[in-house]
């Protein structure tokens, strides 16, 4: 795929001259314009583009608003209303960068629960698929530390809470927790190197991302009908195709955040965050950003002892387990065939794993008391045994659809 | 198959019974907090200028006795988008007002338009001395410090409707949420406590602090004086709190509307160009 014959001829002396010492016209027109992509992506496959906007907005949003923050306990939080209040175009830039976080993690929900219903992770995309998780994990620990840095109470809490549950990791928690705090206790020394982190971590993750671009540009794009590309008729080049695509979707996904930035710049967030931190006040409820709630609700549903782990332990591994497993995908699946269109078992249980995410989001955000302990330790068990049982067994078991021959092949059945 | 989609139906039942009675339960804690009729609410919404500076009065004569808003500037007063007083009316205002000074002979001057709003106490310390251990909240972003909560699933239609104004409606609940006394069958009410419907925990330790006919409005342009009652004020200052909180929520809609607008047209030309660019491919 990505071994196609180069179609770039040097336009004139001094491209002819570079493209001998540099070759960086010639690849760009064959991995931003010419790569062959699969004609029959559908929107879901527009998620990168969006991801990779996402990304460049929480950046440059992001380095302004580092000109006028102070990362310092007694003047972080009246500096970041200084910016909505007194900095030119400043509430529209924090406002973009607040909300592009949760636009930015609703866009990669999407993008892996695509990659989990299209069976992208299957091999050969295996390194693509994990260097995809590997982002997602960066991009936790990015948003985790960002959301510290306004010096609300949620913020403080949030830290005091999540960087304590590191101290439940046996011999080396305790140090590790000191590191991260660069104390006893949260205080103005984890706000700076938090700051630190949070400037630093958004370049890994571009760097990570270029390598995940890559890893995906030797075998091409997987497509909704997982049958890989057979010959150039089944491929359009990149550009103009997909680049239009994308970029419309792009202007459509700008819609909803465009929508909450301006007319609702706080709905995302808690009331509670508009109160300066204190460490002597606890909220009475304390609850991470949406996007985080899943994991949270597998977290606290761990509240008993297995031999030697405590619960505290226990959830911390279940916490880490729910990230990790992921890791695990293209190996955990048995089934040969990518798509879930042509594999009806298949399908149920994909859907009912989405909706018991939706559900464990709902016991994120619910009080940990009552009924809602038992749900979210029945949750946290069917969000284990989906890639433990469930992905394994169905591909033993399960008779696929048949599949068509090629992406031609589908695409001239599927019209008129 | 069959089989397949009974057993998770069954399942899915089975949750939805289980959690409904809970999700039902969830909601009865506290009493629901009304949302109120606000001009600033919605995506078109605006603040009402002579409600800001009804509000305001309602602010300066009582609330800024004990609560500090240090984040507001006496020019903010002058803005568009808000209370709209002349620059004039604000210079004058600022200038009754002594801002501690350090560097100044004898430690404060005059206040200036540039010029937050003083504080009533020099230091939390102080300010919990006068208020019997208790510390009046600064009200710089109160409004957006407070909330409600909808039970589900009314909660998901506040994202489309951009409900913003939880804190108002918390806070003109408040207000007008005093009980002269403990309701009976509360027991070990503190004495030095007042009773409030809305506060979380019902004990609060701000005594009430509008009563009717406590201030006094002036009649607008109109000739028409708005009632001096406690709702009235609490509306009112509700309102200015918002716009406190924030100032230019106005200008912030107003650009909205037109991203959005541009937003709509853009990805309409966008959409066709794609259409006509794919219709040459069988796709």
């Amino acid at each position: 795929m990505a071994s196609h014959a180069s179609s770039y001829t040097p336009g004139s002396a001094l491209e002819k001259w570079l493209d001998d010492r540099l070759p960086i016209i010639r690849w760009s027109k064959e991995h931003l314009m010419d790569y062959p992509t699969p004609k029959n992506l559908n929107y879901w496959w527009t998620g990168g583009a969006i991801l990779a906007l996402m990304l460049a907005v929480q950046i440059v949003t992001g380095i302004v608003l580092a000109m006028h923050y102070a990362p310092n306990v007694a003047l972080a939080f009246d500096s970041v209303e200084h910016i909505r209040r007194d900095v030119n175009g400043g509430r529209i830039i924090q406002a973009v960068h607040a909300v592009g976080a949760s636009m930015f993690f609703a866009a990669v929900y999407m993008h892996i629960f695509r990659g989990l219903y299209y069976g992208s992770y299957k091999a050969p995309r295996e390194v693509l698929w994990i260097l995809g998780v590997l982002i997602f994990a960066l991009m936790m620990a990015t948003a985790f530390m960002g959301y510290v840095l306004p010096w609300g109470q949620m913020s403080f809490w949030a830290a005091q809470v999540i960087t304590n549950i590191l101290g439940a990791v046996p011999v080396v928690g305790d140090p590790i927790l000191l590191l991260l705090r660069g104390g006893f206790t949260v205080d103005n020394a984890t706000l700076n190197r938090f700051f630190s982190l949070h400037y630093l971590l958004p370049f890994v993750i571009a760097a990570v991302v270029a390598l995940h671009i890559w890893a995906l540009h030797v075998p091409g794009n997987n497509n909704p009908i997982g049958v890989e590309v057979k010959a150039s008729r089944d491929t359009v080049p990149f550009h103009p195709y997909y680049t239009m695509k994308d970029a419309f979707a792009i202007v459509v996904f700008l819609i909803p955040f465009a929508w909450f930035v301006f007319f609702a710049p706080d709905i995302l967030g808690h009331p509670d965050n508009y109160i300066q931190a204190n460490s002597q006040v606890t909220p009475a409820h304390i609850v991470p950003e949406w996007y985080f709630l899943p994991f949270y609700a597998i977290l606290r549903a761990i509240d008993f002892n297995v031999l030697f782990i405590d619960s505290k332990l226990g959830g911390v591994i279940a916490f880490a387990g729910s990230i990790l497993i992921l890791f695990f995908v293209p190996w955990l699946d048995s089934s040969k065939v990518r798509s879930g269109n042509f594999r009806p078992m298949f399908k149920w249980f994909y859907w009912l794993f989405v909706a018991n995410f939706v559900f464990l989001a709902y016991l994120g955000a619910a009080p940990a008391e009552g009924i809602y302990v038992l749900l979210a330790k029945i949750a946290t068990a069917y969000y284990f045994i989906y890639f433990l049982v469930v992905l394994p067994l169905l591909g033993r078991i399960e008779s696929p659809r048949p599949l068509p021959a090629s992406i031609s092949e589908a695409v001239l059945s599927k019209s008129h | 198959m069959i089989k397949n989609k009974s057993i998770l139906a069954a399942a899915l039942m089975a949750i939805a019974l289980v959690a409904s009675p809970a999700l039902a339960q969830d909601a009865t804690h506290a009493p629901t907090i009304e949302k109120q009729p606000w001009t600033f609410a919605g995506i078109f919404g605006t603040y009402d200028q002579n409600q800001l500076q009804r509000g305001f009065q309602v602010f300066r004569e009582i609330c800024a006795s004990c609560h500090s808003a240090r984040l507001m500037a006496f020019r903010n007063l002058s803005e568009p988008g808000g209370p709209g007083y002349s620059e004039e009316q604000v210079k004058a205002l600022a200038a009754e007002y002594e801002i501690a000074d350090a560097e100044v002979e004898g430690g404060t001057r005059p206040g200036v338009a540039a010029d937050r709003w003083p504080s009533p106490f020099a230091s939390e310390q102080e300010a919990r001395d006068a208020n019997g251990g208790a510390l009046p909240p600064d009200f710089s972003v109160i409004a957006k410090a407070r909330g409600t909560t909808q039970p589900f699933p009314w909660w998901i239609l506040n994202y489309f409707t951009a409900y913003s104004e939880g804190g108002p409606d918390y806070i003109y609940a408040l207000l007008t949420g005093y009980e002269e006394a403990a309701p009976e069958g509360v027991a070990d009410f503190p004495a030095d406590k007042y009773y409030n419907h809305y506060f979380p925990g019902n004990a609060i330790g701000m005594a009430p602090p509008l009563a009717d006919e406590s201030i006094t409005y002036e009649a607008d342009a109109n000739g028409v004086t708005p009632p001096m009652t406690v709702e009235q004020y609490a509306r009112d200052v509700s309102a200015f709190l918002m716009w406190v909180a924030e100032p230019h929520l106005v200008d912030r809609k107003e650009t909205g509307f037109k991203v959005i607008v541009f937003l709509f047209l853009f990805a309409g030309l966008m959409w066709a160009v794609k259409r006509r660019l794919w219709s040459k491919v069988e796709h």
